[in-house]
């Protein structure tokens, strides 16, 4: 069972919650981030004042899948969040111990 | 001598000045339909200030923003009729009224030159009300709720009567010199403008200016605020007039063109300095044009309109880019553009007024005559002086009383939650 944590631009999210799906994802979290990488930040003008905003706007998609499904995963990632330009973000894989559905106490592979 | 004066005159010395004279004497129904009308314009003024600008400061002082402008109509609106409407506008001698009128006593629906006097002592409190909610920008996000209330108290009745006393009463020393304030150039911008500069140099920066980003909470509210101030500002000028018909007509569409070019005229300076032209900047330059043609709106031409509504957008624009090189924190600027737009409206009325729109008035630089000019200037600087070093003796007493600055702490969390338990967004 591995863990997919992936930064993505916040347009791109309908996008990746279509290719994770169609990769066989079941079930997926999207959280609103604020962040630096190597894009850093941006500027805004208001009443002639230059402000550098330093923490960029990204989405965090978490994703929990099968240890089979994460070479598809990440290639669907690749091919849908890539617009080649900085700040298109990172993706991390973890292992995951174990998953416990709540409803019906399920574990491991059969929660996801 | 405008319209607004003449019909006070009438009141005061029971004589009938000739160019007024087919008007006094009897109520007008028209005319007091414009003027009731007219009053409840400007009264919309203050919640739209309230509105641009709150947008403007952060989330967790929107409330306390807006409360420095709302607060004032209730405020402000008891102070008028207890006191301050005598203090501005009865007789008096050349500097401040006196208390004949306190409590408005003597004040009945007797014609006031055409209207209601009554309708008059309304349409004159409106004024007073958003006057100093203006200053509030300049020490927005750190001032003391109670020393706010004592401010708007004091300032009223030390600043603002006096002021208006001196330029619309007929026994005020700038009135009697023919200075030209149509719809409160001097009394209302210049004299809220640099009491802002004085008071925000005397409260001191805010914590982290200018080095952390103080954003705007949402701008969205500004524009709809700026929305309604144009919109108010067709009763502030267009009822200057006193009267329904041909001035009120000027004052309207005078006011229109120098909004227009005074936003046109932010925007492209901003596009050629930066880039790029900012919603901010639009909203900014409105309001900016609706200042600059306040004291000429009835004096004037619809091009010279064009022209004052041009040169604010410019110079306010520049005067607010300057600003960081001078240190202080004029957090929402009211400076540059009450300040700076209403001394270039009050000196561009000494240029462009013209007999020819109305005969009331006087002919300005363009037509040859320099002495309007330099009674205009008069004018400015006298109001300058005064407002700004009474509104640091007012602070200065009211920082002894119980102090005006919230503390470091308080400012940290936000006016809202330590000044009045409350938090605008639950999102």
């Amino acid at each position: 069972m591995k863990k997919v944590e992936a930064f993505i631009r916040p347009h791109l999210v309908e996008d990746v919650r279509a290719a994770l799906t169609d990769a066989g994802v079941k079930g997926l979290s999207v959280l609103e981030a604020r962040g630096f990488g190597h894009q850093r930040g941006h500027t805004e003008f208001y009443r002639g004042a230059e402000y550098q905003v330093l923490f960029v706007n990204k989405v965090k998609i978490e994703a929990v899948v099968l240890d089979d499904q994460i070479d598809a995963v990440v290639s669907a990632l690749l091919r849908v969040a890539r617009t080649g330009k900085v700040g298109d973000g990172k993706i991390f894989v973890s292992t995951v111990d174990d998953a416990i559905r709540i409803r019906t106490g399920e574990s491991g592979n059969a929660a996801l | 001598m405008n319209r607004r004066l003449m019909a006070f005159l009438t009141l005061l010395l029971g004589i009938v000045p000739p160019a007024f004279a087919e008007g006094s004497g009897s109520i007008d129904s028209g005319d007091t339909a414009w003027m009731l009308t007219s009053t409840a314009l400007v009264l919309f003024m203050t919640p739209g200030l309230a509105l641009f600008y709150g947008g403007m400061v952060r989330s967790k002082n929107v409330l306390g923003t807006i409360m420095h402008s709302v607060f004032a109509m209730g405020l402000v609106g008891i102070h008028w009729v207890v006191i301050g409407y005598s203090l501005s506008f009865s007789k008096g001698n050349s500097f401040i009224g006196g208390f004949s009128h306190a409590f408005l006593n003597g004040v009945g629906v007797e014609p006031m030159g055409s209207i209601p006097h009554l309708a008059f002592v309304a349409f004159q409190g409106m004024f007073a009300i958003i006057t100093p909610a203006l200053i509030t920008g300049a020490f927005a996000e750190r001032m003391k709720f109670r020393a706010y209330v004592a401010f708007v108290l004091l300032w009223t009745t030390v600043v603002y009567a006096p002021v208006c006393h001196w330029v619309w009463a007929s026994d005020g020393w700038l009135f009697k010199l023919g200075a030209l304030d149509f719809a409160g150039g001097t009394v209302v911008h210049m004299s809220s403008g640099f009491s802002a500069l004085v008071a925000a140099i005397y409260i001191g920066r805010r914590v982290g200016y200018p080095k952390d980003q103080i954003l705007p909470n949402s701008l969205i509210w500004t524009v709809l605020g700026a929305g309604m101030l144009w919109f108010g500002w067709f009763g502030f000028n267009g009822g200057s007039a006193l009267a329904s018909g041909a001035l009120a007509t000027l004052a309207f569409v005078t006011t229109q063109i120098a909004a227009a070019a005074a936003a046109m005229a932010w925007a492209f300076a901003e596009r050629i300095r930066t880039g790029k032209v900012t919603v901010l900047g639009v909203a900014s330059g409105m309001v900016a044009g609706l200042v600059a043609v306040t004291p000429a709106s009835g004096f004037v031409g619809p091009m010279a309109a064009l022209a004052i509504g041009l040169a604010a957008g410019v110079i306010c624009y520049w005067a607010i880019c300057l600003k960081p090189r001078f240190g202080y924190d004029d957090s929402l600027d009211v400076f540059g553009v009450h300040g700076v737009g209403g001394t270039l409206g009050a000196l561009l009325t000494g240029v462009f007024a013209s007999t020819y729109w109305n005969a009331n008035g006087k002919d300005g630089l363009l037509l040859g005559n320099f002495d309007p000019l330099l009674v205009q200037a008069l004018s400015v600087v006298a109001t300058a002086a005064y407002a700004a070093a009474a509104t640091w003796i007012i602070l200065k007493l009211i920082d002894i009383a119980g102090g005006v600055r919230i503390s470091q702490a308080e400012e940290r969390e936000g006016l809202d939650l330590t000044q009045h338990g409350e938090t605008a967004y639950h999102l």
